[in-house]
């Protein structure tokens, strides 16, 4: 048995269609094809979805947290970017 | 025989070969090295006794005596079982249990196949369910083959290995026997000698693919589809059986 630990894949489903693909979480694979399986077997047992993305973590390109500040402080003083005069009809979901 | 007594018990064998082979991939729960592998075979073994319900439940139907699944699954004697040599065989190391499946899947899912087009209703519409699932498990064991064989130098020997030792239950899965050829006749059911020549041409791809060889002709066992059964059938059957009749009517 290999020591080796197989490198980990975050997972995206899209539950149905018109819906954008979330996070779901992450598997553990040898390769792209196997972590496409591991995704299906691991996270769509239940009817979850429709369509599925992998991608390798280490591919995924984070913010730094010691940056938070910078990154993300600037946008809390600035109501005027939230669109919340809008009135939402009423029976509109997913918005 | 009437065809419709030849029909039961054709798909009573085609729920022996599910709940046999999907028994054993059970004794494997609980033993994977990875967690996503170890959900994927439970997976499998859990559509594989899900067909063996189908089959089962139909067959009791048709045979119209009052048994139930469970009756077929877990109070008949070792000798009535009729599947398949090949479902039977023990899991061994991980190389053993993918070329079983590789072996089977292939085999199961041409047969399958043919079955959606007979011209018992119920029984294509199994068929239909069930080949979904085992296209997936294909895909699955064959992948897993072609890594093993076209691996590391220990993976591509023993994976060869496998094959050489599993080889000669192949053939009994197209001997068409009298059941067969009822079912073929009255039914419109999966002509073997078809069956067959695909199987070569499909596990050819997968053997080139993994970089492994064809075994040479060999002795083929047979007799599993006349209820004679290899010596490690015994065990895993008094396991299978051994809580419903311990106690009987038993539910949780």
């Amino acid at each position: 048995m290999s020591e080796q630990v197989w490198p980990l894949y975050e997972v995206f489903i899209r539950t149905r269609g018109g819906l954008s693909h979330r996070h779901a979480g992450s598997v553990h694979a040898a390769d792209d094809q196997m972590a496409l399986d591991h995704a299906r077997d691991t996270y769509t047992r239940r009817s979850e979805g429709v369509s599925l993305w992998v991608v390798r973590s280490d591919r995924i390109v984070a913010s730094d947290p010691a940056e938070t500040a910078a990154f993300f402080e600037p946008a809390e003083d600035k109501i005027y970017r939230h669109p919340t005069f809008y009135d939402i009809p009423d029976g509109v979901e997913n918005l | 025989m009437t065809p419709e007594q030849h029909l039961t018990a054709y798909i009573l064998r085609l729920g022996d070969n599910a709940l046999v082979l999907g028994q054993r991939m059970l004794e494997l729960v609980a033993a994977y090295p990875e967690l996503e592998e170890e959900l994927a075979n439970a997976n499998f073994a859990l559509d594989y006794i899900g067909q063996a319900r189908m089959f089962y439940s139909y067959a009791g139907e048709l045979e119209g005596a009052g048994r139930s699944e469970d009756d077929f699954a877990y109070f008949r004697p070792e000798h009535e079982f009729k599947n398949l040599l090949l479902v039977e065989q023990p899991n061994g190391h991980f190389g053993d249990t993918i070329v079983r499946q590789v072996l089977f899947d292939v085999y199961y899912l041409g047969l399958l196949e043919a079955l959606t087009r007979c011209s018992d209703q119920r029984l294509a519409e199994i068929a239909a369910r069930a080949e979904k699932e085992v296209r997936y498990h294909l895909r699955h064991s064959a992948q897993w083959l072609v890594r093993l064989g076209d691996g590391t130098e220990e993976s591509h020997r023993k994976a060869q290995r496998s094959l050489d030792g599993l080889w000669r239950f192949t053939g009994e899965m197209f001997a068409a026997d009298a059941l067969d050829e009822a079912v073929l006749a009255s039914f419109g059911g999966p002509n073997l000698a078809d069956i067959a020549a695909d199987w070569q041409k499909d596990i050819s791809t997968i053997v080139d693919e993994a970089t492994l060889s064809i075994p040479q002709e060999t002795h083929m066992a047979s007799g599993g589809k006349q209820g004679m059964h290899t010596e490690h059938f015994g065990y895993l059957v008094a396991e299978m059986q051994s809580l419903p009749r311990t106690y009987p009517g038993a539910t949780w």
